[in-house]
């Protein structure tokens, strides 16, 4: 098999799904929540990475469920919105998009490699980033600024911290 | 139907989570209202974790910090000791520094103060062997040291010279078993010889029974050794008992008691009297600051104070004098040409005492001065050796081995204690304070109780030359305390470094 027809999944590759324990489910995203709450505190330096973004996109790409995506991703989104000044729903649609949208790729490719991981890092965090610029300008009239070549280097970061962190969280998983 | 409500199952719950999502947002943000239930529920949810996470880091942190301070605790505990034990070492080497300038200070001034030619020397070793009284001093025969001399303290006697090398020399200690020399008693003048007993204290023998010593009396060379001179302090009498032929005398070296670091060696020794009071304790002696330099105005004004009528010596009385005779006469000094009429300098001026140059006028308060030699009579009785016979010159006469017999010095050394051994002409005034001159005219018997032996009169034998029982000759000898010439004056008291 070619690494070509491993990435083009058919769907003899869909029971393949990734199954977790429920507290893993419930806590990796607490945590991932608490890490962006409670972290910057003492280490600005780590404000840059979006802990919760990466749980969710790692829910959905391993899960392979786009309803399910969607669902971690709302309850995510709408866990960070309340734990911030915006209104709710703002994170809760960006990633409830996001959620869904990783679990239709994690349908289609072998999700499991790391150069695939990071790509898709990076793509669905400059995805977030710009989505939740979009929706700043257009539903709470913000005047926000996209900086992209920041958010280029920010999503290169998370990318990579991202792949370290699905490594991690591949521990977690119940061995089919 | 159920095809297509599955076909499109996905997007629709996207859409339908999407459009949910909106109307909240839409709600908060058209009615400016928050969803409060939500938020809590968040919140309820997250802060507690942080909490835990908080008392976590903070005991974390506390517990670090806590070690990391104590670690520094450690290495600052460990430093300031070093620092500490290093600044006690200073200190100790300070303070060793200025016992030591001390000392050099009671030396200058005993060697100022003192008649004797003395010459400073270091303690540099010790004789090797066991129980060894013997020490080395870093003055030897280049510096004029020779065999037999004796070494002092401004504390009292320290020993003799056992050898003099080159650049050292050898000092026998007062302590060591063979070291021997004459003392007398300050307050009963009871003379012996006292002894090294190989430890701390000496022995004073050949002191009869019939003798009186006190415990707690002052012991002082005799000078009768010739290697002493007399009136050099020996020690303190600590057991006074008595013996069966010989009273049993134990004292304490004075010269010893303070650690010897720095000595003085005797090279042309002066005999003193024995003074009435006991040697002071070695205190530290206090030296005034030099004299500032002087000024020009201050030199000028010294003359000045001179015409004032502030006459200080016999030269200013007696330049005073020729300046009265001057005015007298209408003779001014440093006029008139060669060969001109001096003035009549022995005419009688009114007023002045008739012999104002002959007899000074005594000073208000005269300046303490040092002790000289004692007078002494020209003739003495001869000393009684041991076995009650006259001492006769030179045969030889037994005397206690390896010391210097008990040699009587002439009755006329028998001085009053404390009395200033300034020999002086007899019309001279004295110094208020010091003591009349001894006059002893005649030689007189000493008194029975200060000879070991039978005290008898008998011829003049001031010193005796016999060689020692223990086969060492005298090499050099103290004069012995015979009439000697009026002693020049004590040396000025210079503070010089007396090991330069």
């Amino acid at each position: 098999m070619t690494y070509g027809d491993r990435l083009l999944l058919g769907n003899q590759r869909e029971s393949h799904i990734s199954k977790f324990r429920a507290w893993v489910m419930l806590a990796v995203p607490l945590a991932a929540i608490l890490f962006q709450v409670y972290t910057p505190r003492f280490f600005e330096f780590l404000s840059f990475l979006e802990l919760p973004l990466l749980v969710t996109i790692y829910f959905a790409l391993m899960r392979r469920s786009p309803i399910g995506g969607l669902l971690v991703g709302m309850l995510v989104g709408l866990a960070q919105d309340s734990l911030s000044k915006n209104p709710l729903g703002m994170f809760g649609i960006v990633k409830t998009l996001v959620g869904y949208f990783a679990a239709s790729v994690g349908l289609r490719f072998d999700v499991d490699h790391p150069a695939v991981r990071l790509v898709l890092a990076y793509f669905f965090f400059f995805f977030h980033q710009f989505f939740y610029w979009v929706l700043s300008r257009a539903l709470l009239a913000q005047q926000v600024s996209f900086d992209v070549q920041r958010t280029l280097f920010l999503g290169l970061l998370n990318a990579v911290v991202g792949v370290s962190l699905f490594h991690f969280l591949d521990k977690l998983r119940l061995q089919p | 139907m159920e095809t297509l409500i599955n076909r499109y199952r996905n997007i629709s719950v996207l859409l339908l989570a999407i459009f949910a999502q909106l109307l909240l947002l839409a709600y908060q943000v058209r009615s400016s209202e928050d969803v409060p239930m939500i938020r809590v529920w968040a919140v309820s949810a997250v802060t507690p974790l942080a909490k835990v996470l908080e008392i976590v880091r903070a005991g974390t942190v506390g517990v670090v910090q806590g070690y990391i301070t104590l670690h520094d605790t450690r290495q600052d505990n460990v430093r300031m000791k070093q620092e500490l034990d290093k600044l006690k070492m200073e200190n100790h080497f300070l303070k060793s520094q200025l016992e030591t300038a001390d000392r050099t200070k009671a030396l200058v001034a005993f060697q100022a103060q003192t008649p004797s030619k003395t010459l400073a020397a270091r303690i540099i070793g010790q004789g090797a062997g066991f129980n060894s009284k013997v020490v080395f001093v870093d003055r030897g025969s280049t510096a004029g040291v020779e065999k037999g001399m004796a070494v002092v303290t401004p504390d009292g006697i320290v020993g003799k010279v056992l050898a003099a090398y080159p650049l050292v020399s050898q000092v026998m200690l007062i302590t060591d078993p063979s070291f021997a020399a004459g003392v007398i008693s300050q307050k009963h003048h009871a003379r012996g010889t006292v002894k090294g007993q190989g430890y701390a204290d000496c022995r004073v023998e050949y002191v009869q029974n019939e003798q009186k010593v006190d415990v707690g009396e002052w012991f002082y060379t005799s000078g009768d050794d010739r290697i002493f001179p007399k009136g050099f302090p020996v020690g303190v009498a600590r057991v006074v008992r008595q013996g069966q032929n010989q009273k049993d005398i134990y004292i304490e070296p004075s010269g010893l008691q303070h650690g010897l670091e720095e000595v003085l060696i005797l090279l042309e020794g002066v005999h003193q009297a024995i003074p009435d009071e006991p040697p002071p304790a070695n205190e530290p002696v206090y030296m005034t600051p030099p004299p500032p330099p002087p000024t020009p105005a201050a030199a000028g004004g010294m003359h000045d104070d001179v015409n004032k009528g502030g006459a200080q010596t016999d030269a200013d009385r007696l330049r005073e004098r020729y300046k009265q005779i001057g005015e007298a006469q209408g003779h001014v000094f440093g006029e008139g040409n060669m060969g001109s009429k001096p003035p009549d300098f022995n005419i009688k001026l009114p007023g002045a005492t008739p012999d104002a140059t002959a007899a000074p006028a005594q000073p208000k308060a005269a300046a303490p001065r040092a002790p000289a030699p004692p007078v002494q009579p020209p003739a003495a009785p001869p000393r009684p050796d041991a076995t009650g016979q006259p001492v006769q010159t030179p045969t030889a006469s037994p005397r206690p081995a390896g010391a210097a017999a008990p040699v009587q010095s002439p009755a006329g050394s028998q001085r009053p204690a404390g009395t200033a051994p300034v020999q002086m002409p007899a019309s001279s005034p004295r110094v208020t304070g010091a003591a009349p001159p001894v006059q002893t005219p005649t030689p007189s018997p000493r008194p029975a109780a200060s000879s070991p032996g039978t005290a008898s009169p008998a011829p003049a034998a001031p010193v005796t030359t016999a060689p020692r029982p223990d086969g060492s000759p005298a090499p050099r000898k103290t004069p012995a305390p015979a009439p000697t010439p009026p002693q020049a004056q004590p040396k000025p008291t210079k503070p010089v470094d007396p090991f330069l």
